[in-house]
Formats: C-alpha cells, structure tokens, sequence
C-alpha cells in the first residue's frame, strides 16, 4: 500500500517535471516584447528634436538632429574612412586589452596563490593603481614614442588593474569548504588549481575581463587625442578642431555600439565555461 | 580498527575543543557521536580526516598512524559541498581520477543507481534538492570504498521523510563494502536507527562521557519495544551528560549496578 503511494507520488512528481521542462524552454524561446519599451525614450527624443530642426524651432547647428548625424557616419561609411578609423582603434584596444589581461591574470594569481607573495606585490600594485593612469601619458610618450607603443600602453595599463583586483580577490574568495574536498582527495598543489580553484574563479575572472575591455574602450579615446592620425578618437578631435559636431557624434555612436559589440562577444566566447552557473548574472 | 587514543585538540584561541579521547571501532562497525552541539563532534571527525592537526594522542587505522587525508578515510561533511561545476556523475567520480575511464564510469553508475538518481546523472547539483544533493555527496564518499567512512550530521538539514529514505540508501550503501562508519549526529532515533553503538559526548573541554551499545537485528522495526527501549537509554545517557551537578562521569553499567544493589 505504502509502497504503491509512494511510486504512484515518485510518478506524478516526474509528470510535473515533464510539464514543466518544454513550458520553460518556451518561456526562453518566445521573445520579450518589453525589452522594446527600453528604445521608446531616446526614439522618442531623437524624433522630437528631428521634428524640432524640420520646423525651425531650433537651428541644429550645435546639436545636429538624428538625420544629419546618420548622414555623416554614412558618408564616412562611404568613402571607407570609417572603417579604418574603426580597425585602428580596435586593434589598439585589442592589443592594450591582451597585454594588460595576461599581465592582470598572471599577477592576480600570483598574488592568489600565497599569503607570501601578496604581501610582497600587492601593496606596490595598489600604490600604483592609486596613480590616475593618464598620469602616465608624459611618461609613456617619452619613453615610447608618439606613436602606436605608447597608446597600447596607456590602455593596458587600465585593462591592467581591474583584471588584478578581481583576479586576485576571486581566488581570495573560493570557498574553503570548496577547498576541502580537493585536501579530502589528497589533490596535490597543482591539481588542487586546476579542478578546484580555476572553475571557482571563472565566473569572477569573466567579470574582471569585462570591466576591463570596459577601461580598454575608455583609455583608448584618451589615448587617440594625444595626437593620432587615425581612429575614432581622432575624428572626435578633427570633429572639434573643425567645427563639426555631427561627426563627434558618430563617432560616439560608432564608440558605443563597437564597446556593445566587444563585450557581447566577449561574454559569448567565455559562455561554455560559466555554463553551471545561476543565469541571474547573464543578464548584466 | 579505527583507534584513538588520548587524542586532545586545543584551537590557536584556547578552546580545548577535545579532550583525552579514547575509543576503537572494529572494523565494519557503525558508531554514532551523539551529544549537543559544542562538543567537539565535528572537531573529531576533522582530526580523523586528516583535515586538522590534533594537540596530542595519536590516531590508527589498522595499526597505521594516520597524519593528514588518507585514501581510506572518506567524509561526508554536514552540507554536501559538491562542485557546482561538475555534473552530479562528475562529482560522484571526483576522487576516482586515478582509475581507468571504464572502471569509473562502473563504479559510478552503480553508486548512482543505488541512491536512485540514475536519471540525474548529467544534471548540475544546482538542479537537485537538498536531500538528492546530500545522496550525491554519500556517494561521491562511497566510490572510492574507503574502510572508514566519517559523516559529521549528514542528514540534519533534512526533513524526516527524506531523512529515513536516506538512512535506507545510507545503509544499502554500507551493505556492499561494509566500511567503519563514525556518524554524528544530534538524532537519538537516527543513532538507534543506524548504529551498533552509542557514544555520548560532553562538552567543554569535549569528552566522552558514556557509551552504549545498541545490539538490535538488522533491519529496524523502529515502532518495536526493543527500538524504544534503546531510544529511552540513550536519551537517559543524554539527560545525564547534561546534568552539570554530575562530577564524575556516571555510566550506564555504574547506573545498572547501583539500581541492582538497591
Ligand atoms: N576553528 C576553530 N577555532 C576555534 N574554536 C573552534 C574552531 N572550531 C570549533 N571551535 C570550538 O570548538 C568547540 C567544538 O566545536 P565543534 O567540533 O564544531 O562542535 P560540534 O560539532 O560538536 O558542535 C566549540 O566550542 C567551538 O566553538
Ligand atoms: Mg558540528
């Protein structure tokens, strides 16, 4: 009796779970028609201010309306000159962002790695990162030229620090109970990091890449307007020099949708090793 | 045979967390912990596992002394602390590396069949519920067939369903390599369920204030007079241990002979 409720229960439980899983799985499938409403506001104004310039209420010469700004990153799409601003910058930020990512994760886990070492690292690293990194530009262009050295420097040294701190504090985090079970299994030293600490500090290190390719897109606009002949941060300086306000502000849509861009392939390539995770973090 | 003796454990901060415990367990014999929390239950089995370093006293597996994590000494700790990463087949297999990829996947998927979670195989633990996540931890401990097997409060975040499904699983488990189990617990009726044997501890410094053994037939009628007679002995060792008017430790064979002369 007793046992026929309790498979009868295990049954209908299994029942439920097969209800459940295709509803889920189209719950993933169908699109979220809500996520428009977050495009409705700077529509909104950006036909407004269109409507505004069409009629004449306002001149838009200072801030040109969509149409004229759309006109001049096509006109550079064009005539090609886009497309080399935007390869140059993204090679700087590219090169800048593996420099300083390696260097950010080998001293992370050097300093994660023992009480020792980070006494002896860490607290020349902080008294370094407390330095504004522009502080460096005089510095970097002396010893590195005007030219593309000195750029790629400047924005590893900003890619440089967030990966660190989060490196190093994400292995300063892994669970010690977590630790445990490697010391249960008597994993030796080298194992112990490679099945237990890197999956630990993955998801971690996935974040401190992202806020780094974030300072790798910041940095490289300061390091275009310290004289470069090439790039998006140099048409926002020929768009000022020459009076040109629609193209400073292609070049800041050009900016946002190439970071967009770096980021979203970013967060697909390190996807199948942050898989096991809870999803809430996805959506960042 | 597991074999502790005079093992004393005091923390950096001077908590004498264990003091001067002496105790055997024979080969294939369940032993179950019992006392408030506090005692040191968990410090013992931490010392047994390798996981700390006691102050004094020596621990022995079968004459050899044990320092630190041995391959025949497995733990089930009181969460079960699986890999988030992995699946719930690779966290069973996570102490069988050394083996060859056939024999592993033999092993685990007899463990697996065995708590009932062949289905779950290739789910991550986030998926499971407590009690499956716990199983999954027993049997992670299990694969490996270490002789002795130490599980500190396995199942006391459990409700009672789940609890006395796992104590079958637990024992099914045990069947087949019967290793020394030390389980602690704070459950009179999960010691009386699982073990042969009773050891009531104290706290402050922790010691061993009795021991009782519980010699019922396998399997339990847990609603038989001989279950509850020995529910009512170790609750009345307990009751003791707890009296702090008790200088002297008072055993239950002392208690027997006084009531006899009476
Ligand atoms: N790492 C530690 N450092 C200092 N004191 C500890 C530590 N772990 C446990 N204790 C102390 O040792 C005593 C026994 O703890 P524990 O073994 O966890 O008891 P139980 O598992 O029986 O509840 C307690 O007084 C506790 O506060
Ligand atoms: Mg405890």
């Amino acid at each position: 009796m007793t046992g026929n409720a309790t498979s009868h229960a295990w049954s209908s439980q299994q029942g439920a779970a097969a209800l459940a899983a295709p509803s889920l799985a189209e719950k993933r499938r169908a699109f979220d028609w809500r996520i428009l409403l977050g495009f409705l506001l700077p529509i909104a104004v950006a036909l407004l201010w269109e409507a505004a310039v069409r009629f004449g209420l306002a001149q838009g010469r200072l801030v040109p309306p969509p149409s004229r700004i759309f006109a001049a990153l096509w006109s550079l799409a064009e005539t090609g000159e886009l497309w080399t601003h935007v390869w140059t910058t993204l090679w700087r930020v590219l090169t800048g962002f593996i420099i300083g990512a390696v260097t950010g994760i080998v001293f992370g886990a050097l300093s994660g790695s023992g009480e020792t070492v980070r006494r002896l690292l860490d607290p020349t690293l902080q008294a370094l990162r407390a330095i504004p990194s522009i502080a460096w530009v005089p510095l970097f262009i002396l010893w590195l030229g005007i030219f593309e050295a000195s750029k790629v420097a400047l924005i590893a040294v900003g890619v440089f620090f967030p990966v660190y701190l989060g490196i190093a504090g994400a292995i300063l985090s892994v669970d010690r109970k977590l630790v445990e079970v490697g010391h249960v299994f008597r994993l030796s030293r080298f194992k112990l990091a490679k099945r237990i600490l890197l999956p630990a500090v993955l998801p971690e290190a996935v974040i401190a890449l992202r806020s780094g390719l974030g300072l790798g897109f910041m940095f490289v606009v300061a390091a275009e307007f310290m004289g470069a002949s090439e790039g998006l941060g140099y048409l926002l300086v020929d768009g000022q020099q020459m009076g040109k306000p629609d193209q400073i502000l292609a070049a800041i849509i050009a900016f946002a949708l190439l970071g967009k861009l770096a980021d979203s392939l970013l967060v697909l390539l390190t996807k199948p090793l942050v898989r096991w995770q809870d999803t809430v973090r996805e959506r960042l | 045979m597991l074999e502790l003796e005079h093992l004393s454990k005091t923390y950096a901060d001077g908590t004498r967390a264990l003091s001067d415990i002496n105790l055997s367990v024979r080969q294939a014999e369940i032993v179950s912990l019992i006392g408030g929390s506090g005692c040191g239950k968990t410090t013992l089995l931490r010392l047994i596992a390798g996981l700390d370093r006691s102050s004094a006293g020596a621990i022995r597996l079968d004459g050899e002394l044990l320092s630190g994590p041995h391959p025949s000494v497995g733990i089930v700790f009181q969460e079960p602390r699986l890999l988030p990463w992995l699946s719930v087949f690779e966290n069973i297999a996570f102490g069988l590396e050394h083996l060859g990829a056939n024999e592993r996947k033999a092993r685990v998927e007899h463990a697996l069949d065995k708590i009932g979670l062949s289905e779950h195989a290739k789910r991550w633990p986030r998926d499971l519920s407590g009690g499956q996540q716990q199983r999954v931890a027993i049997a992670r401990a299990f694969v490996t067939n270490p002789t002795v097997l130490l599980l500190d409060e396995p199942f006391s975040a459990l409700d009672a369903f789940t609890r006395a499904s796992l104590h079958e699983h637990l024992l099914g488990l045990w069947e087949e390599t019967r290793p020394t189990v030390v389980l602690v617990t704070h459950d009179v009726q999960e010691a009386v369920t699982l073990a042969d044997r009773a050891v009531v501890m104290q706290p402050k410094p922790g010691r061993i204030f009795d021991e009782l053994s519980l010699t019922l037939s396998r399997p339990r009628d847990k609603t038989g007079l001989a279950f509850e007679n020995s529910v009512r002995r170790v609750l009345t060792a307990l009751d003791h241990s707890l009296n702090p008017s008790q200088q002297q430790p008072q055993r239950e064979r002392d208690r027997q002979a006084a009531a006899l002369w009476w």
